[in-house]
């Protein structure tokens, strides 16, 4: 009987371990998405934030956020404050605990840790070509260490949302809407770039640097999102589990699919020719849709989740041009407004879930995260300032923050 | 190594011309094979943009308009003997000829001279 409790216990930790490491893969996708969809002189700087980022989400995550999240009152509000991450367990603990110590603490905390930093890569594309690197890494700091682990506390960390009936299975409102939350708080704050919007409302297209990048961004976030959504079922080692985890996978998959059918099919009607960026925001979009609830719906219903993200995101992009919040990559429209599609799905196929409860936490979610994060933009800005100069832009902010280009193809000298 | 005994080729009755062409892009190797039957041994070519009477057009990128004016060319410039001047115009045309609008243009403009580096000869020889 030991014996299978100590493999189970080895099984669902290697599980964690391994999905943990496809969401720290999504770390790539999201730096080759950004820099592919932003231009030439601005690549450097977006690789060094998405670098950047993740390291100071694990540190600081670790330093305080996850004892916030989950070391504070059950059902309650107000996160108790705390240091890292705690002991591991005992295999002793574990056997006596008959199998319900059933992982180990540090892939707990390993599979959580790459959460953060993913919620946190969201707000780096929104506010990208004109936001000084170290305002961002400055933000980017208090965001990881205490703004998302509080609303993850309320959430899977057991406060009162969790109390409450919300159900968020692997974060389209915890990770995405809240780092998209975030992202809206600082592009307000920030202004479009230079040129992109006319006197006269005007529209101007800044096309994107590199497709390639773009397209293989896409599709290392596809292949981290198995991990996302698959991990969080949080356990493996029996048949029930195995067959749940096979199924979130399938319903994953199924949504970006249906994400990337629908905006294709959408932008092909609307524009006349078929938007490659808009399919890859659709495919992102059908991922944001199903991450709230990817086990209680068949197939063809994750597919169609999927779908209607995919043609959500497409409206919201032109919406928000159309309300001049200029959004390079279309941060906001995939995470945020997908993402309460997603948490709103929810209860279509899932019984235990309450379009109340669901409402509440979004409602929650965005309060908390939008606010907390307007007034640490607004600090930083008064310190700091959060834009860089109009002929840093002008030049690229490869140059002014970084001191090198991406492409710099015609004028190295070499001795 | 220049030779400064060397007078500029026009001073020597040597006459060169500079060719510079713009043309399409996917024309570059029929061009280059006329130009290789023609004799010429060198060439240099650049990536450049430009319109002439054929203008761009509009084109949407997520949704907002924005103009295609420049089109991608390609530069080709030879340098040749006045001899040589009307069959090299001849069999760059023919090549590079699609009978669409956009084919390009050839300017031809005066050559004081030409130095080949390596061995500092100057005028024809170093053509």
């Amino acid at each position: 009987m030991n014996e299978i409790i100590e493999v189970k216990y080895a099984l669902d930790t290697f599980y964690f371990l391994v999905c943990g490491a496809l969401v720290l893969w999504m770390a790539a996708g999201f730096a080759m998405l950004e820099a592919g969809l932003v231009r030439a002189k601005n690549t450097t700087e977006i690789l060094t934030k998405n670098v950047a980022l993740f390291a100071i989400a694990c540190t600081m995550y670790m330093v305080v956020g996850y004892h916030i999240m989950y070391s504070s009152a059950e059902g309650g509000f107000l996160p108790s404050l705390g240091f890292l991450i705690g002991a591991e367990n005992t295999a002793e603990e574990a056997i006596a605990s008959g199998g319900d110590i059933y992982y180990s603490a540090r892939s707990d905390f390993f599979f959580q840790v790459v959460f953060v930093a993913t919620a946190m890569s969201i707000v780096s594309g929104a506010v990208a070509e004109r936001m000084k690197l170290w305002a961002f890494l400055a933000f980017a700091v208090v965001m990881t260490g205490v703004i998302y682990p509080v609303q993850g506390y309320w959430t899977w960390g057991g406060g009162f949302l969790s109390a409450a009936g919300f159900s968020d299975f692997a974060g389209s409102g915890i990770v995405h809407m809240a780092g998209a939350s975030a992202a809206l708080a600082g592009v307000l704050l920030l202004g479009a770039r230079k040129g992109k919007y006319g006197k006269n409302g005007e529209i101007n297209a800044i096309p994107g640097a590199n497709l390639p990048l773009a397209t293989l961004g896409t599709f290392i976030l596809w292949l981290g999102w198995l991990g996302f959504n698959g991990g969080s079922e949080l356990v493996l080692s029996n048949i029930d589990e195995a067959n749940a985890v096979a199924q979130v996978f399938v319903n994953t998959n199924a949504a970006a699919c249906g994400g990337v059918i629908a905006a294709l099919i959408l932008a092909r009607l609307w524009f006349r020719k078929a938007d490659l960026t808009m399919a890859l925001n659709g495919a992102l979009a059908g991922l944001v849709a199903i991450t709230a609830g990817p086990l209680a719906p068949s197939v063809g219903a994750a597919t169609l989740i999927g779908a209607v993200g995919g043609l959500l995101v497409v409206f919201s992009i032109v919406g928000l041009d159309k309300l001049k919040i200029d959004d390079p990559v279309g941060a906001i429209s995939v995470h945020g407004v997908v993402g309460l599609w997603g948490l709103l799905a929810v209860p279509l196929t899932n019984d235990d879930a309450t379009f109340s409860a669901q409402l509440l936490g979004a409602a929650s979610i965005f309060a908390w995260v939008f606010i907390a994060s307007f007034v640490v933009w607004l600090i930083i800005k008064a310190i700091m300032g959060i834009r860089v100069s109009e002929e840093e832009e002008y030049e690229g902010v490869d140059l002014a923050e970084c001191g090198m280009e991406a492409y710099p193809e015609f004028t190295s000298s070499r001795k | 190594m220049l030779n400064k005994n060397d007078h500029s080729g026009s001073e020597r009755g040597q006459h060169m011309k500079l060719i510079t062409a713009i043309i399409k892009p996917f024309k570059l190797d029929d061009v280059r094979e006329a130009l290789a039957d023609n004799g010429v041994q060198g060439i240099t070519v650049t990536e450049v943009k430009g319109f002439g009477r054929q203008k761009g057009h509009t084109e949407l990128y997520r949704g907002a308009e924005y103009v295609v004016d420049f089109l991608p060319k390609v530069k080709i410039e030879v340098a040749v003997d006045d001899s040589s001047v009307e069959s090299v115009l001849d069999a760059i045309t023919q090549a590079a000829n699609s009978g669409k609008i956009g084919d390009g243009k050839l300017f031809v403009t005066p050559l004081d001279d030409v130095i080949r580096i390596r061995t500092g000869e100057r005028g024809a020889d170093a053509v």
